[in-house]
């Protein structure tokens, strides 16, 4: 206890009992690191986090963004894909069904054609058949009455005169025959 | 203390609390006395806010070496004592507090094992003084904010779910616990650290320059013993450097805490 009477003496002081000037420096230092921490360190520090904390963020929303970019555009290259996969089948569908219909149409229209023809045929044939009989109606008579005048008023006993004359009747026969014939045709 | 002052006619000076009075060579009888002490806490405290001030300046998104180092230290505060204790609301409101305590206490009480300097200067008793001043000075506003004078006195002296006979008994405890218990032991752990610590200190390196230089002789061997004590004890004092600042930064996000808690 020598020692601290000696304390008491020097210029010291008692380790618990601060001296003036000790709370007072205590005091501004405080102040000052106190000042700086929350008006310099620590807003800056703060400045950076955040900044950091939003450049992740922003980096994980744009990866994000850039997946869900490609995510759409898969899709919709796909879905034009089927499109177009559907259009093609829906074409060939069409095409198919087309040319069946086209191959039937022209059937038809052949079968047509050829029945129409045909009928034509038929039908000229038959008005061709109708005009010679009615030629024939009319000049058969008429010939024969005109061969049988002939031979009446020639001799019916000569023979070669008799022959003469039937072959002259049919030569003017086949000299009207063509006449007959071309007229007929054209009418057509 | 008297055994070692015996030894004061062999030439051995036993470190004594005269220590932590150092001659005063600045505005003597001012109120802003300087001497050695009170210059390593100015000295200290800029050369902390000139590091940090340094780390931070440039700071970028991407940090470098020394500005991931300060940050991870103040990350430390803020999330494991700020947030920790008070929750992210109240702990962002007294992060600069909590964080200039921590970080202050941390660069007063290092330089009790820098070279030169060798001396803390939270072992004078002013600088944790205020400290805990401004602590008990917060504690209490940040109760009376949250809650209201009555309720806030009301909170600490009558806890509720005790007996109403047991408040002659609780209200005196809770008085003494809460107003002058914290303070004082808030005050009286950081500079009793770092007085006993610079004491263990000065008397391993005093002890070891006498064994080596003045006892000489057989008595070295214990000059080496010393030595090795004094090492130790030197990276000891890093640890209670870094330990102080942290409980003293706790215990005030503690005691803000039991102030803004709702109930208790």
């Amino acid at each position: 206890m020598t020692s601290m009477t000696v304390l008491a003496a020097e210029p010291g002081g008692h380790p618990l009992i601060p001296a003036v000037y000790d709370i007072v420096w205590s005091a501004v230092c405080f102040a000052l690191i106190f000042l700086v921490f929350w008006k310099v360190l620590l807003p800056k520090f703060r400045t950076v986090l955040d900044e950091r904390s939003s450049a992740i963020q922003g980096g994980i929303e744009k990866a994000e963004k850039v997946q869900a970019e490609a995510d759409a555009a898969l899709a919709e290259y796909q879905k034009q894909l089927a499109d177009g996969r559907a259009e093609a089948a829906r074409l060939r569908a069409e095409a198919q069904e087309e040319g069946a219909q086209i191959i039937a149409s022209m059937k038809q229209q052949a079968t047509e054609e050829s029945e129409r023809i045909l009928a034509q045929a038929k039908a000229q044939i038959e008005a061709e058949r109708q005009s010679a009989m009615v030629s024939l109606r009319s000049e058969v008579g008429g010939l024969a009455t005109d061969l049988a005048s002939r031979i009446v008023g020639e001799s019916l006993t000569d023979d070669t005169r008799s022959a003469n004359v039937v072959d002259r009747f049919i030569a003017d026969l086949e000299a009207q025959a063509p006449a007959a014939t071309a007229s007929a045709t054209k009418e057509f | 203390m008297s055994l070692l002052a015996a030894g004061e006619g062999g030439g051995f000076h036993a470190p004594g609390l005269e220590e932590f009075f150092p001659q005063v060579f600045l505005f003597e009888g001012t109120g802003f006395d300087v001497n050695r002490i009170i210059l390593v806490r100015i000295l200290a405290t800029l050369v902390l806010l000139l590091l940090l001030w340094l780390a931070l300046r440039k700071a970028t998104v991407v940090p470098g070496r020394i500005q991931s180092v300060v940050e991870l230290a103040f990350d430390f505060v803020r999330k494991d004592i700020a947030y920790g204790m008070l929750g992210r609301k109240d702990g962002d409101r007294f992060f600069p507090l909590i964080a200039s305590i921590f970080f202050g206490v941390f660069a007063l009480n290092i330089t009790g094992i820098i070279p030169f300097l060798n001396i803390s200067s939270n072992a004078l008793i002013g600088m944790p003084l205020v400290l805990s001043l401004v602590v008990y000075v917060v504690m209490i506003a940040a109760g009376i904010q949250a809650k209201g004078g009555f309720a806030y006195l009301k909170g600490e002296l009558f806890p509720a779910g005790v007996p109403k006979p047991m408040y002659i008994l609780v209200t005196p405890i809770e008085i003494v616990s809460t107003f002058i218990a914290r303070p004082v032991s808030l005050t009286l752990r950081l500079t009793f650290n770092m007085l006993v610590g610079h004491l263990l200190l000065v008397l391993c390196f005093a002890a070891t320059q006498f064994f080596f230089f003045e006892a000489g002789g057989a008595l070295a061997g214990f000059g080496a013993l010393t030595l090795v004590g004094g090492l130790a004890f030197t990276l000891f004092e890093i640890l209670v450097a870094v330990l102080q600042a942290y409980v003293f930064a706790l215990l005030t996000a503690a005691y803000i805490q039991l102030s803004v808690a709702q109930d208790h």
